[in-house]
């Protein structure tokens, strides 16, 4: 969420009312913004980290109180004070929703036309786009110059995406001589001096210029877009008639055409690679700074051309759209959507108080219902479809005023089948005495695999990662449960310590389809436990499959149960009273049989074998236990025999 | 991508896509296989509008959607549901789902941040829904979990409007904190996935960490979730009782 820092008295002034903290936190919730902190620059300073200033320099710092506002993401319109103080005037019925003008010039011809020119078939392979305005008679002071330079950079980070879509230069068209041209141009035919080098002087080519962007320390701000152009064999430029440098888009502007508080005029260009963008930035820039002309709230117009190499006018259109339409949302939607029932009249005053005034009520020819009809100004670019006046009226007829109820139809609930047995299993397992852990999905290439002397094979890897310990998403539970012995040493090992986890790991697999969809990869719901103690508790890790099996409702097959009969030959106790699903075996092969899993200690593992309805009647390997080979627990830094299990849950279900 | 940002409607230049904020794949890095007729329903909606909408006008890219990432949200599972029971067969019928699962963001870690979490999601899939029906369900739903004073403010997601954050007042903290976020989902989304027009879904949610870490007194999620969990801790806890409110 963008935010905005405000000085508490300029705010209060530019609202022409004062609040407690309070009273204005309670207005911004009403809102929809949100009073994040309050601070000031001196406070700032003394608790930020990266802050090297010394004492004295944090005591020459302003101890004024700021407020810092977030403001939603969508609402362009509320990133400076002037938007702010404004959309808050006339949601509490202090302003009227400004009308925006655009003034079309006088046709004369002594008077230089406002053109800017596009050499098409250059800009179009890097940057194709620009829109201009012209703001005349404005008067800038140090607060209103710094307002309109933080607009810029709130813009640049958000909407404009690190002015990757859209560059915002803005000039003193009194230093200028129209017609404009915005071309592409090889980098070293490109010189100018620069607005970071103004007291030097110093001019350089556009290569140079980006290579010292790199590299000084001065400029490190301008660092992160330097990519956005570098490569390229042609950079954008934007020019006067007299062939000066206005800007280097989208990295800096020229020294030559700079605002200053003495500047009246001033010319704004954005360069583009999203029209509609560029064109809500520009609407946006304008109408929060045309309040400072002469003329209020007026703007005066740039015809852009792009033309052909041949000087052929291809295509034209004129900015800033200042974009007004009308939208229409039915009066009984509104009303069903929110819940509440007030009168068509209502709305209409709602509306006004978030600037989407003038509101009229209308009635279509072949509809019965009323229609509400909106006025969305260029500062609601956000509003996309009739639910977004719907939420506006709702916000102005306050959430918290709406009645509530509970939707009526009746439905019935219930538990992913997986998951059922997933939590059943997590009981009875506890009840064996092992305690449940939550471990961590992501985990380093080293603890998937070297670390359980496995090579490594294939896995969802992670382009970004934040570092080792996220390089890919575990394809077994294995080294969580041994990192959280790692990390419980000071616990009591004497009668041994069981722990497990039933959770999903996810493998590489691009066959598995999942809402029509194959990305690659899927989950399965695996069971792991451990028991580490003085001894390695092969048998009780053993018992632990059998426990499983009982408990899911498949039997021991004929050969791996021979051993449960008593002398006589009959069925001891407890296998007379099991329970099973028809066609569900299991049984357990050592590993010796067929190839050995590095990571148990030789001849000390097995496989657990599955045949059910689901297999095709065929044995499929669920799952293997074993002692951990020592290697393992000395990578886990662990110093009792350990014995583990992991078996695939999924094929039980 | 593609189920985690696009059919929400969350435009493809959106901040939450950079690879600041989400886990990209480097391999598999790209979607195999989606439903085709759908991502074309999709892709309209986005650069040209539909269904009252004006849409966001700019040119949606496939390899954008195409490629793989770690969910960001559990809605980026709410989206499938939705558009299985827009097109099962018999049509759509009023359905109410929840779930609780892990995410995965890149985000800055600290004391109660990590890179994966866990998101408790509930959603209500009906006719005529309003924010009013929302409203009632988060109370009813806040109450049995102790928390009986709310209020809701005015709040943006890409894919909800209106959007309303929810804030509480916690009984153990004496304070009022933001406690979960929540909306009605935009039309633009559902109308791709063929849901009837009258068809509403109204959705909120909240972190398991958070509450968790509040009601337990924990300081760290390094405690509660992950491998440096105090096993002395799982040990003690006590069965997870709320305040029996009437």
């Amino acid at each position: 969420m963008p935010t905005l820092s405000v000085e508490k008295e300029k705010l209060f002034d530019a609202l022409e009312k004062s609040y407690t903290d309070k009273e204005f936190d309670e207005l911004c919730f009403e809102f929809g913004v949100e009073l994040d902190e309050i601070t000031s620059e001196r406070e700032e300073a003394l608790k930020s980290v990266t802050n090297k200033l010394s004492k004295q320099q944090i005591e020459a710092l302003s101890d004024k109180i700021v407020y810092k506002i977030d403001v939603p993401a969508n609402r362009y319109d509320l990133l400076c004070i002037e938007g702010l103080s404004r959309a808050l005037k006339i949601f509490l019925g202090t302003m009227e929703a400004p009308n925006f003008t655009v003034l079309q010039p006088p046709i004369s011809d002594s008077s230089p036309h406002m053109v800017m020119n596009v050499i098409q078939e250059h800009t179009e392979q890097i940057r194709p786009f620009v829109v201009c305005a012209v703001l005349k008679d404005i008067t800038f002071t140090q607060e209103r110059y710094d307002s309109f330079i933080d607009l810029q950079d709130q813009l640049h980070r958000n909407l404009c995406r690190q002015r990757t879509l859209v560059a915002i230069g803005t000039h003193d068209l009194d230093t200028l001589q129209p017609p404009f041209t915005y071309d592409a141009r090889p980098p070293n035919s490109i010189q100018f001096v620069p607005l970071t080098h103004s007291s030097t002087d110093t001019s350089f080519a556009a290569n140079d210029l980006l290579d010292h962007y790199e590299i000084d320390a001065a400029c490190k701000h301008l660092k992160p877009y330097v990519p956005i152009i570098k490569d390229s064999p042609l950079y954008p430029v934007v020019l006067d008639a007299n062939e000066t440098v206005m800007s280097l888009p989208p990295i800096i502007n020229g020294s030559k055409s700079k605002i200053t508080l003495e500047t009246t005029n001033v010319f704004i260009e954005c360069t583009a690679t999203d029209l509609t963008k560029a064109n809500i930035v520009l609407d946006t820039v304008v109408a929060m700074f045309s309040q400072y002309c002469a003329n209020p709230f007026t703007v005066h117009p740039v015809t852009v051309n792009y033309i052909t190499n041949q000087k052929e006018v291809k295509s034209s259109y004129q900015t800033p759209l200042m974009a007004k339409r009308t939208e229409l949302a039915p009066v009984n939607f509104c009303n069903s959507l929110i819940g509440i029932n007030i009168s068509p009249e209502s709305m209409l005053q709602l509306c006004s108080k978030m600037q989407l005034g003038p509101a009229e009520l209308i009635q279509k020819d072949d509809d019965a219902q009323t229609y509400l009809q909106v006025t969305v100004p260029p500062t609601r670019s956000d509003i996309l479809h009739p639910v977004d006046i719907a939420e506006d009226i709702a916000i102005a007829y306050g959430f918290n005023n709406i009645v509530k109820r509970i939707p009526t139809t009746s439905t019935v609930g219930g538990e992913q089948p997986l998951h059922a047995l997933s939590d059943l299993l997590r009981e009875e397992i506890a009840r064996a005495s092992y305690t449940e852990v939550l471990t961590h999905g992501l985990c380093s290439l080293k603890d998937n695999f070297t670390a359980l002397r496995h090579p490594i094979s294939q896995a969802v890897h992670l382009s970004n990662p934040a570092n080792i310990e996220y390089q890919v998403v575990r394809t077994t539970l294995l080294p969580g449960l041994l990192k959280t012995l790692q990390h419980n040493k000071s616990a009591s090992f004497a009668n041994g310590f069981k722990l497990f986890e039933i959770s999903d790991i996810v493998l590489a697999d691009d066959e598995h389809v999942n809402t029509q969809t194959i990305v690659g990869a899927k989950n399965q719901r695996h069971l792991c436990a451990l028991y580490a103690g003085p001894t390695s508790g092969f048998e009780i890790i053993h018992g632990l499959v059998d426990r499983v099996m009982t408990l899911c409702e498949v039997q021991p097959d004929a050969a791996y149960i021979a051993k449960s009969f008593t002398s006589s030959g009959e069925l001891n106790t407890e296998e007379k009273f099991r329970i099973s699903r028809s066609g569900w075996t299991y049984t357990i092969q050592p590993q010796e049989d067929d190839g050995e899993d590095p990571m148990y200690f030789p001849g000390r593992s097995a496989k657990v074998l599955l045949t059910s309805p689901h297999t095709q009647d065929k044995q499929i390997c669920i799952g293997t236990f074993g002692i951990l080979h020592p290697e393992v627990l000395h990578n886990f830094d662990i110093l009792y025999p350990t014995s583990s299990l992991e078996l695939n849950l999924e094929s039980l279900l | 991508s593609f189920w985690n940002f696009d059919p929400l409607f969350q435009p493809q230049s959106h901040p939450a896509r950079d690879a600041h904020d989400t886990f990209f794949i480097k391999e598999p890095a790209s979607t195999i296989s989606i439903p085709e007729d759908y991502y074309e329903r999709v892709k309209t909606m986005h650069e040209n509008g539909g269904s009252g909408s004006i849409g966001y006008r700019y040119d949606f890219k496939r390899e954008e959607a195409m490629k793989n990432l770690l969910r960001t949200h559990t809605t980026a599972v709410s989206s499938q549901m939705l558009y299985k029971l827009a097109n099962q067969e018999g049509g759509f019928k009023p359905m109410r789902y929840f779930s609780i699962d892990r995410v995965f963001r890149n985000e800055t870690m600290d004391a109660t941040h990590l890179c994966e979490f866990h998101q408790v999601e509930g959603l209500v899939a009906d006719y005529n829904l309003s924010l009013g029906d929302l409203i009632g369900t988060i109370e009813t739903f806040f109450k049995k979990i102790g928390i009986t004073q709310l209020r809701f403010k005015p709040a943006f997601n890409p894919y909800t409007e209106p959007s309303m954050e929810i804030f509480g007042y916690h009984p153990d903290l004496k304070k009022w904190t933001e406690i979960g976020n929540s909306g009605m989902f935009r039309p633009e989304m559902l109308a791709p996935m063929g849901l009837p027009e009258n068809v509403r879904v109204i959705a909120w949610g909240l972190s398991l960490e958070r509450p968790t870490m509040i009601k337990y007194r924990i300081k760290n999620i390094r405690d509660l979730f992950g491998h440096k969990v105090e096993m002395a801790r799982t040990r003690t806890a006590p069965v997870c009782r709320f305040e029996a409110v009437n």
